[in-house]
């Protein structure tokens, strides 16, 4: 870059556009799609290698990310993994129905802005749906 | 090839030649992601507990620990070819691009192996 003039004009960006739903859908994508990536992998990891660790370095797992009887940090921590766990959950969910979204617009169909704007909102209430199922079966069963 | 602006040094270079690799690689993992994810919270719902005993028995059955093992494959290069996206959106410096390009090349295939040890771990070992 150290070549190219610095005081160009830039076209419009973030800021001069209206949000709507394409735009929101669009970012959220990305938002949820490296969340996943780097603390749903991440938890993965640990929860899988604590189970292969045995049932002291699970009771760890557990403590720290659900149960937190040590009181103190771990309070704290067990509280964040219960927001983390739900998190992820609308994540997967909001990251899957948006997915399925980009995979009909690889077809070429669903650019009409009008069914554009109804199919990005669709997965908005696709991802809140279906997490608050997910967690009312695990909850209320 | 021009330089100045910054189309000039593009313009006449071509396709990498590399992006239709990487959008399909990607559409498929996403595909496999389609079923093994949704297999994952499932299974989890459905246990009776979450103590050890329970998941353990769980991911030592060849079923889970195939869709484990396939998460850490599947999954893990799903991630990696989305993080690298996203890198290369707003990493702009040379030193960063060159961190960038080793991290994304290590760190999902470290974190796969050590997820498919685990399995293998869980799976094999003695109960």
């Amino acid at each position: 870059m150290a070549q190219a003039p610095t005081k160009r004009p830039l076209s419009p960006h973030l800021e001069i556009w209206r949000w709507g739903p394409a735009m929101l859908v669009s970012i959220l994508h990305r938002i949820t799609g490296n969340g996943l990536a780097f603390v749903g992998l991440g938890l993965l990891l640990w929860w899988v290698s604590a189970i292969a660790g045995g049932p002291a370095s699970y009771q760890t797992f557990l403590d720290w990310v659900w149960r937190g009887p040590a009181g103190g940090l771990q309070t704290f921590t067990a509280l964040l993994g219960k927001v983390v766990l739900v998190g992820l959950t609308w994540s997967f969910f909001q990251h899957m129905a948006t997915g399925i979204r980009h995979f009909i617009l690889d077809i070429g169909s669903g650019y009409e802005l009008e069914a554009n704007a109804r199919w990005s909102s669709l997965t908005i209430l696709f991802s809140v749906t279906a997490t608050s199922v997910f967690w009312a079966f695990v909850i209320f069963r | 090839m021009g330089n100045g602006t910054s189309i000039g040094r593009v313009r006449g270079l071509g396709s990498s030649h590399h992006g239709t690799h990487h959008f399909l690689s990607s559409r498929l993992t996403a595909v496999g992601n389609l079923v093994l994810i949704p297999f994952l919270m499932i299974s989890l719902a459905l246990m009776p507990t979450h103590d050890y005993a329970t998941v353990h028995a769980w991911a030592s059955k060849p079923l889970p620990a195939t869709a484990l093992i396939l998460i850490m494959i599947n999954t893990f290069q799903h991630a990696r070819l989305g993080v690298q996206v996203m890198l290369e959106d707003y990493i702009h410096e040379e030193g960063g691009k060159v961190m960038a390009w080793l991290l994304i090349n290590i760190l999902p295939l470290a974190g796969a192996a050590f997820g498919i040890v685990s399995v293998v771990r869980i799976a094999l070992g003695k109960a």
